[in-house]
């Protein structure tokens, strides 16, 4: 499973306050009518409907699949969300209320979210969620050695997690709440990458600052440079925090000014949230008929 | 395992609904033009002589047009020596009791004339991008805001003169002439006018042919703020005006911000006649890139220095220094960059590159262009399209310039950048400083060290470190060498309007 850590290029450093003002700048893009509407259609399309609760049950899995699938009943023409993520025991139920749809099966692994477990248990855990039929992984990478400079270490670990996906995506986890800086935040997703991520993704949701657009452009410059660099289209996903339409189209803007229109799919990108299904289902509401609907008109699940 | 990515089946999920059909990011954002129903601006306008508008003496009268579109906005007076005189007449008037005033109610007006400039704020901001084709997003959240800034600081000195200047006596200079260019036509206005007011001076103020209305509209906001006629007068021209206003024995300081060869002139004119004069110039900042540097925020830095206000800036980054080992790097970030630029409809709050200013200077910028071709530098220019009517420039740069190359050495005064390379940080300082000009100048390095080493050899009047392109009333602006004498904004902007004794 150890392997040696490749030579990787030197991580560029980071400005705050410059990254700040370019963050401020993709905010006052004015993003209007047709351009507004096919934005939130979008974004829709990307959430990964997220339920990561000790609570958690069956059956809110079960209302939580009827939601992807069908996010507005009022609006069929709407598409389906990416995929449902939960916890590895709640997959088979996941995959099997979303048989026959499009909707893929994502599992949090690797001992979500703290990551604190012996490195084989977090492996078994990968392994268990493939096996009950997730279709993605989020993992989690152990911040606590990034923190101490074992970078090889976090890089075997990731290595070892992308073989024990098997035909899995991996979906890289740094928790940029912890890392702190946004030099380690870069340095975390080079890492990654060359390790072997299909995803690299900001946050648990368990801390804050989760996903900040500023914390999301730097790993989006990551992604962009790995890609001039390999040739390889690494996918980015920013979770938790994101909680309005408006900052989600900041986001697809982000995207689009920085890496292209060609991340602009599921594939490549993803929305790691929950709250923000029903605000974008309830401006695309008002775009379809000039008013904005009551709150519980939209369903909670 | 492998590191190594396999190309993956296209997720399921991208083919439905939304994702890919009517899928509009990847094309031009809609259009989001703010409104210009509220913007008033009057068929004519006249000279603003003593508080009121009145004609040219002569009756001449020139279009202003907007350079988006061409469409002619308004028809101002074109004042002549007679007018000039008169302008001047008025100010000296003034000049008493506004210099008797107590300071504290002098600062009044000025917060006055700010706090008006912030209610009316779009509407200026409308009327700028209008008259000068610059980005709506620019002249709202730069221009406009700096403009009442200045006001506001300037304001704020009025009354500690004593402080400003301890242990001297400052009394006002008496009558400016003020000349101001047509890139940031209402901001030059307050730089020039904040400063001169809180001292006590009268002004007689001309904007650029090109561009009078926001200074003919802030004439008429100092009216509404009560401002004593003949403190600020108003008198629009193009250069035969200014040289009238420079040559009038009845001014006694000359503040001009515009092309060196017309400071020059200025310059000359005013020699023996104890006329106290302020020149802010031309510049042909050196914008160093380190191999250390924060690469993407570096890019964004450049893009500010070179296409913040389509390049029409004195202290534009326009030489860029890059070090060899990221030059390569820093060139494909740029590239890339300046696709996403969005280049049209100044009014529309997208726009990122408006219209060149005038055809005059567009053509100036395409004979550089030429130049630089024919000088055998490489050129990679981005691919908007432009608009069918109106002034255009493509953001540009030249790669594999030489120190000798025109467009390295003059003033394009567009979105036109010439990239050098350097091995050394020696090296650097001596490409930077190898100019006439010395007006501003840029640093983007992680050491602390480096910085100050570096922008301590450099001679520029206004140096950055990791930005570009900042402002602020507090700060002195003004350049070495051929970029001009004396300073604007801060304590250093104020003595340039005072007269000091024991």
């Amino acid at each position: 499973m150890a392997r040696t850590t490749p030579k990787l290029p030197k991580s560029p450093t980071i400005d705050a306050v410059g990254l700040a003002e370019r963050v401020a700048r993709f905010k006052t893009r004015s993003i209007k009518m047709a351009s507004k509407v096919s934005a939130l259609r979008l974004a829709l399309s990307m959430i990964d409907l997220t339920t990561l609760e000790g609570k958690d049950t069956p059956g809110k899995v079960r209302q939580l699949c009827r939601k992807a699938v069908c996010p507005d009943p009022a609006d069929p023409s709407l598409p389906h969300v990416a995929a449902v993520c939960v916890y590895p025991t709640l997959v088979r139920v996941a995959k099997e209320a979303l048989s026959g749809t499009e909707v893929r099966v994502a599992s949090v692994a690797t001992a979500f979210p703290s990551g604190q477990a012996e490195p084989g248990v977090r492996l078994d855990e990968i392994r268990y969620a493939v096996a009950e039929g997730a279709d993605e992984i989020d993992m989690v990478i152990s911040r606590g050695k990034f923190l101490c400079g074992e970078y090889a270490a976090v890089f075997d670990e990731i290595a070892a997690c992308k073989e024990a996906c098997g035909e899995a995506h991996l979906k890289v986890i740094l928790e940029t709440g912890e890392l702190h800086t946004y030099d380690n935040v870069r340095h975390a997703s080079d890492l990654a990458m060359e390790a072997g991520a299909d995803f690299i993704k900001t946050s648990t949701g368990k801390v804050s600052p989760a996903a900040t657009p500023e914390v999301t452009l730097v790993m989006l410059q990551a992604i962009q440079d790995f890609h001039a660099r390999t040739g390889k289209m690494v996918g980015m996903k920013p979770a938790g925090g994101i909680r309005d339409a408006k900052t989600a189209v900041t986001f697809l803007v982000m995207v689009r000014e920085t890496l292209g229109p060609a991340w602009l799919t599921p594939e490549w990108f993803r929305f790691g949230a929950s709250t923000l299904t029903n605000d974008i289902l309830m401006q695309l509401a008002k775009q379809r008929t000039g008013h904005y609907q009551s709150p519980l008109d939209f369903t909670n699940d | 395992m492998s590191a190594k990515k396999k190309t993956r089946p296209p997720n399921p999920a991208a083919a439905h609904g939304g994702a890919d059909d009517d899928f509009r990011l990847a094309e031009p954002y809609a259009p989001a033009p703010e409104a210009t129903d509220h913007a008033r601006i009057a068929p004519a306008y006249g000279l603003f002589i003593n508080g009121a508008f009145v004609s040219a003496a002569s009756g001449k009268r020139f279009a202003t047009v907007n350079p988006a579109t061409e469409e002619t906005l308004s028809e101002v007076a074109e004042a002549e020596p007679a007018d000039v005189d008169k302008a001047v007449a008025a100010a000296r008037k003034a000049f008493g009791p506004w210099n008797r005033l107590k300071a504290s109610e002098r600062g009044k007006y000025l917060f006055r004339i700010a706090r008006l400039l912030q209610e009316r704020a779009r509407e200026f901001a409308v009327i700028e991008s209008m008259d000068g084709g610059k980005p709506i997003r620019e002249s709202r959240d730069f221009d406009v805001p700096q403009a009442a800034a200045h006001f506001f600081y300037h304001g704020g000195w009025a009354d500690k003169l004593e402080y400003a200047f301890p242990g001297r006596k400052a009394s006002p200079v008496g009558v400016a002439g003020q000349i101001i260019p047509w890139n940031f036509p209402l901001l030059m206005a307050a730089w020039k006018i904040a400063p001169a007011l809180a001292c006590g001076n009268t002004v007689v103020l001309k904007p650029a042919e090109s561009t009078p209305l926001t200074a003919l509209k802030l004439a008429e906001l100092t009216a509404d703020a009560g401002l004593p006629p003949g403190v600020v007068n108003i008198i629009t021209g193009a250069g035969e005006t200014g040289s009238a206003l420079v040559n009038h024995p009845g001014i006694d300081k000359i503040a001009f911000t515009g092309s060196t060869e017309v400071g020059k002139q200025i310059q000359r004119a005013v020699a023996a006649t104890g006329k106290r004069h302020t020149l802010e110039l031309g510049g042909k900042a050196a914008h160093i890139i380190f191999e250390d540097a924060p690469l993407d925020q570096a890019v964004e830095g450049i893009v500010n220095g070179i296409f913040f206000n389509q390049g029409h800036v004195c202290c534009a980054g326009s030489r860029l220094l890059v070090q060899e080992g990221v030059a390569g790097t820093v060139v494909a970030k740029l590239r890339r960059r300046m696709e996403t630029l969005v280049l049209g409809d100044p009014l529309d709050k997208n726009t990122d590159i408006g219209a060149i200013n005038s055809r005059a200077q567009l053509e100036r910028i395409e004979a550089l262009v030429r130049a630089g071709v024919e000088e055998g530098a490489r050129i990679h220019q981005s691919g908007q399209k432009l608009p069918e009517k109106g002034y255009w420039f493509r953001p540009t740069i030249f790669t594999e310039t030489a120190q000798s190359h025109r467009i390295t050495r003059e003033e394009i005064f567009g979105p036109v950048l010439s990239i050098m390379t350097f091995r050394t940080p020696d090296e650097a300082i001596e490409k930077a400083n190898n100019t006439p000009y010395g007006l501003s100048g840029g640093v983007w390095t992680d050491k602390g060290a480096k910085i100050f080493g570096v922008t301590g050899a450099l001679r520029a009047g206004v140096l950055w470190a990791n930005t570009f392109n900042k402002f602020d009333p507090t700060s002195p602006f003004g350049g070495y060498k051929e970029s001009g004498l004396g300073r604007e904004g801060g304590l250093h902007g104020l003595a340039a309007y005072v007269n000091l004794s024991r």
